[in-house]
């Protein structure tokens, strides 16, 4: 088996040029995916027999549930090939992805209180899935904290990186604990919407919207994961030419 | 080479006499207890029904601040006096000199906790059906606490003000243990059977002794040469 492209994940700069001719065609798909999805799911998708018109919401929220639970094995998993093969790039990104996350489970709480004020009665319940999305984001909020609080970068990077895989082993087993726990105090106001099976017509506008804010996690990852390659390699020679380059092409500009 | 065995007494014993030498750092975080459960009823008014109804989650959640309170000193002498770096360019193995130190530390302020909670539940009128499930729930619950803090121990020990970082990393992770161990008191409170909830617990804890000191391991290579 061919190796190389793995070899040459490790090199910053090489992600930094080949990413640069990704950017377009990620901005592309993101948006028209997500106006796609988002005009069909909140335009055209029929009404919720029960829920009405406040259902539209699952439009966003379960695509960004998704992606903030799989963010967090994305940073734990660069954490651990940063660790093993002793790579910069993985560490990069693993710094990239907490941030991101974290704004991901406040959008996920915030939508699903939106959304838990009509068809619960209160805006925060303590229900199983918002609760585990609440200590989802303490993880990540830990993960920051602990990036931050090092004076040295690379031990910053490692201690994340440790970090991140206990919590990695911990995840499921905070989820089915919750999840018990939910079942064990239910508390008797909660109108469960029944476990209907849900109709083509809304789930394939769901479908769309979820591969486009997966793709549009990938380029905010990217974007990310380049601004941090910029801030540590600033003293490395292709950076200072990459940015006499961009300077030198934006006077052109001005001039002509 | 030393023997593993003798690697681990030596270590456990010298942990041990200078966790009695320190009676302070054994003490605070017991006082803590006391003092923050006494809070409780002093907050809420001294009304039986409430207490019994909170009493198992409330000695619990404290139980928990108390172990969060005293992990700061796990590697914090070592650390300041040098011989945790020479413990780790030792030959050594050292997750088997972590496991000693965290068994140092639940000796000295887990069970301890446990042996002082039964009173606390007399303070806050815990029905005496109770008392076992809290006993058994806080022995298995504060060794896995132990073991558990002690990553986030390891992680920060290298930082000036590692105390509150270490509860924000660490108190996520004590998620399923205050669950499992707060219902089992209470269940055993209602007169129901707290088998399961024990059970998970002891899972919990075989899985942290095996995970925990090797992942508290590295990250003392991390954070002390860093």
């Amino acid at each position: 088996m061919n190796w190389q492209w793995f070899h040459r994940l490790g090199s910053p700069r090489w992600f930094y040029e080949k990413t640069d001719s990704w950017l377009p065609w990620l901005m592309v798909s993101a948006w028209g995916l997500l106006l796609v999805g988002g005009i069909w799911g909140l335009g055209f998708a029929p009404e919720d027999a029960r829920q009405h018109n406040s259902f539209r919401i699952l439009y966003i929220h379960a695509p960004v549930a998704y992606i903030s639970m799989s963010c967090y094995y994305i940073m734990a998993i660069s954490g651990a090939v940063g660790l093993i093969w002793k790579m910069k790039l993985p560490f990069m990104v693993m710094k990239a992805c907490a941030p991101i996350g974290l704004g991901l489970t406040i959008v996920v709480l915030l939508t699903g209180s939106i959304w838990g004020k009509p068809t619960w009665g209160t805006w925060w319940e303590w229900d199983a899935r918002l609760t585990s999305y609440l200590i989802l984001s303490f993880l990540y909020l830990g993960a920051i904290a602990l990036q931050q609080a090092f004076q040295n970068r690379d031990t910053a990077d490692k201690a994340s990186a440790i970090l991140a895989l206990v919590g990695t082993v911990n995840i499921p087993i905070i989820y089915k604990s919750v999840d018990w726990w939910y079942t064990l105090h239910q508390p008797a106001t909660l109108k469960i919407v029944g476990k209907s099976t849900i109709d083509p017509s809304m789930l394939y506008p769901l479908f769309v919207m979820i591969i486009g804010f997966y793709v549009f996690f990938t380029l905010v990852l990217i974007l990310h994961t380049r601004t941090e390659i910029l801030r540590r390699e600033s003293r490395t020679q292709w950076v200072k030419d990459l940015v006499v380059d961009n300077s030198k092409s934006k006077g052109e500009g001005a001039r002509s | 080479m030393t023997e593993p065995a003798s690697l681990f007494r030596a270590t456990f014993k010298r942990d041990l006499t200078l966790a009695f030498r320190h009676k302070g750092d054994m003490v605070n975080p017991l006082v803590f207890f006391l003092i923050a459960i006494t809070m409780v009823p002093l907050a809420l008014g001294p009304e039986k029904a409430v207490l019994v109804r909170i009493a198992p989650g409330i000695i619990w959640v404290m139980a928990l601040l108390a172990t969060l309170l005293s992990l700061d000193s796990l590697f914090r002498s070592d650390f300041d006096d040098g011989s945790l770096e020479q413990l780790l360019i030792a030959p050594y193995s050292l997750p088997l000199v972590v496991m000693a130190k965290i068994a140092v530390h639940w000796l000295a302020t887990g069970l301890p906790l446990t042996l002082l909670a039964p009173l606390l539940g007399v303070m806050l009128s815990l029905p005496t059906s109770a008392f076992s499930a809290l006993c058994y729930s806080l022995l298995l619950g504060t060794a896995a606490m132990s073991l558990i803090g002690a990553v986030g121990a390891a992680l920060t020990v290298g930082l000036r003000k590692g105390g509150v970082l270490i509860s924000l990393i660490v108190m996520p992770l004590y998620i399923p243990i205050l669950i499992f161990g707060a219902s089992a008191v209470q269940a055993a409170a209602l007169g129901e059977p707290c088998n399961m909830q024990l059970a998970v617990l002891g899972a919990g804890l075989a899985i942290a002794l095996v995970l925990a000191p090797l992942a508290a391991a590295g990250a003392l290579r991390v954070s002390v040469n860093g």
